[in-house]
């Protein structure tokens, strides 16, 4: 039994089959990459994992609990933290700011009307801040303004977000797309890195097999909404179902 | 000092110190100079610029922390206005019961308005509060006329009832007069008068009244925008979405931060009939809504004094603009030839007076052009001036010394 259990789970827009009968099982403590191609789906999937869509039937749960049917945030205060293809970081404040939020969120709740004591006053959480900041090897641009960090730094600042939480599942949406080789390879180390020293399972979605080999110890792979294997990177590279998913829209 | 870094006690002790001495600082010209036209130091305009005020921070608190562009403030400020007038009726003429009450009546009033409005944001949450106000607006005009008083308006009378007649030292009907609102025996249209050579100061009693509860109001609403909710409310404005999937409820924050702002309006509203024991409907029309729109956008969204600033400024204009006529016009371009003299009366004419609403609306254009922060964002630039003079200057002398 996974962390995350996903049973049965369609989903369909008009006359379009997003998702179709997805089964996709998540142990705990494991990197698990869900690759396919364009349109196969996989944004659908992890869009029904957090709350932003509803599935049409089947079930989501984790660890044991039913996700469906509740807000993001009662599912972020499950334990679910997500970071997105683009980059959701609040652009008007400053770098600190952007990761005490989440900080917050941990200590305090969904809903704390903490309207009378100052943000500077809360030395625990600003310590927890800088740590992660220094982690992540951001510290020395705390105070600058989020909207004017590189790309890049705002998809690290995303993860210091989610990481600052102590998820117990990290959902990646293409972490390292459009990011130059090296980013990639920093981008790389730094969630070895995470799930080496934190208890954090991970679920991403990749395009880039350098990265998804690099990192997954599962992989499944999703072809027109379905799940056309799930098996380790050692058996995924030669497998004829999944060439010929991807050969096959090639050709097209 | 009181839990504000120093900075921002820097800015409270501003100010404290201009609101104190704003029946000097507003009477610049002496009392029989021409320019006393200019004059804005009677307790009537300082009353409003203070009321006003409070209503402007109040707004800014949810405009500007949240970006929500609320265009039915108005509602409350009647609202409170209404319940000063029932508590001044009912209770006793002593202010203070109709000060609080009006704040609470508008804070259940906007958790009402807010619940539904809330629902949702941008473009639509404005027309929902707009029509929520205007909808108050017509109901207090038309079929509440047993509680609002209909067009005439609610005013204090003869005959009311006052269970409490000398409760707080509030008096009953006096002398055969309607008892003016007061404080424990202090009246609030009570001044006191001081001629310095040419100029005339009025200290008024419901000025430093009105004086003392918006510093209250402005230390609050620092406390707030310095506290954790207050960073919550700046990533409401900044990422909705990502503050959900952060973990946080933004519904709440909303309604809370709605609430606050309403009753802000409330007190506002309270304070008004406070000074002047009538409340009439059209407090409550758009147009109304619209003005502390207009006060703190010029002042300068998202700041603290900017509102402040922008509130005083409009009510400036309407008070001493509208005022100036062409007769004055006239007697100012005395010194010119007769033809050049029409000719700059008619010139001016179109501005002033009534045409008050079109040098402020020209205002209001050049400050939203060309400073967006409004006229917070002026004094910015004014003052960044002087610092890089200052800068210049000095590393000026360390080359001519290192020379």
């Amino acid at each position: 039994m996974g962390i995350l259990e996903v049973k049965g789970v369609n989903k369909r827009f008009g006359g379009l089959q997003a998702l179709g009968d997805v089964n996709l099982s998540v142990a705990e403590n494991s990197v698990h990459a869900i690759i396919g191609p364009n349109g196969a789906g996989k944004s659908t999937l992890l869009n029904c994992l957090v709350g932003m869509l509803i599935p049409d039937s089947g079930s989501v749960t984790f660890q044991g609990e039913s996700v469906l049917g509740r807000n993001p945030h009662e599912i972020n205060q499950m334990g679910i933290s997500r970071v997105f293809q683009t980059p959701e970081i609040f652009g008007d404040l400053s770098v600190i700011e952007n990761v005490m939020i989440p900080c917050f969120a941990k200590r305090d709740g969904a809903f704390e009307l903490n309207a009378w004591g100052a943000v500077r006053g809360q030395a625990d959480i600003r310590d927890t801040a800088e740590q992660i900041l220094i982690d992540v090897n951001m510290q020395d641009k705390r105070h600058i303004n989020a909207a004017s960090l590189s790309r890049g730094d705002k998809r690290r600042l995303e993860m210091a977000m989610c990481l600052v939480q102590q998820p117990k599942l990290l959902l990646l949406d293409e972490p390292t797309a459009g990011m130059a080789r090296a980013d990639t390879n920093n981008t790389i180390d730094l969630l070895k890195e995470i799930h080496d020293s934190r208890d954090i399972t991970m679920a991403i979605i990749e395009h880039d097999m350098h990265v998804v080999f690099s990192l997954a110890e599962r992989i499944t792979v999703l072809a027109q909404g379905s799940p056309l294997v799930e098996e380790t990177p050692e058996n995924i590279k030669g497998h004829p179902k999944v060439r010929e998913a991807y050969l096959g829209e090639a050709q097209v | 000092m009181f839990g504000l870094d120093k900075k921002d006690t820097g800015l409270l002790l501003i100010v404290a110190a201009l609101v104190a001495f704003a029946p000097i600082l507003l009477n610049p010209f002496p009392e029989n100079s021409a320019l006393a036209q200019f004059n804005a130091g009677y307790p009537d305009l300082m009353q409003r610029f203070v009321i006003f005020g409070i209503f402007a921070i109040g707004f800014n608190i949810l405009f500007g922390l949240t970006g929500y562009l609320s265009f039915g403030h108005a509602a409350f400020l009647g609202v409170g206005s209404y319940a000063g007038v029932w508590m001044l009726k009912l209770l006793t003429i002593n202010v203070i019961p109709a000060i609080i009450m009006s704040t609470l009546v508008a804070g259940l009033f906007s958790i009402l308005i807010g619940y539904i409005s809330l629902r949702r944001s941008g473009i639509y949450f404005s027309i929902l509060t707009l029509a929520f106000a205007q909808m108050s607006f017509a109901l207090a005009a038309s079929v509440l006329t047993p509680i609002t008083g209909g067009e005439t308006g609610l005013q204090t009378g003869l005959n009311d009832p006052r269970i409490f007649p000398e409760f707080l030292g509030g008096g009953a009907t006096s002398g055969g007069n309607i008892p003016a609102p007061e404080l424990f025996g202090l009246e609030m249209r009570a001044s006191y008068e001081l001629s310095v050579g040419g100029w005339l100061w009025t200290f008024n009693a419901g000025y430093y009244v009105c004086a003392i509860i918006m510093l209250v109001a402005f230390y609050v609403a620092i406390r707030i925008f310095r506290s954790p909710f207050g960073m919550m409310l700046r990533a409401v404005k900044s990422n909705q979405r990502r503050l959900n999937y952060t973990g946080l409820n933004t519904k709440p924050y909303m309604l809370a931060c709605f609430v606050i702002s309403g009753m802000y309006a409330g007190l506002a509203g309270g304070l008004m009939v406070s000074m002047d024991p009538l409340a009439g409907a059209e407090r409550m029309q758009w147009t109304a809504s619209g003005e502390v729109v207009l006060m703190t956008i010029l002042g300068g969204v998202g700041t603290l004094i900017g509102p402040v600033l922008g509130a005083g400024m409009i009510k400036y204009f309407e008070n001493i603009f509208s005022k100036i006529n062409d007769n004055l016009l006239h007697q100012w371009f005395a010194f010119m030839p007769d033809g050049l003299e029409d000719f700059m009366v008619a010139v001016i004419h179109p501005f002033i007076g009534k045409g008050w609403h079109l040098t402020l609306g020209l205002l209001f254009m050049l400050v939203v052009i060309f400073l967006p922060g409004g006229l917070v964002e002026g004094g910015q630039r004014i003052g960044g001036l002087f610092k890089r003079k200052k800068k210049n200057t000095t590393t000026d002398t360390q080359s001519t010394a290192a020379n």
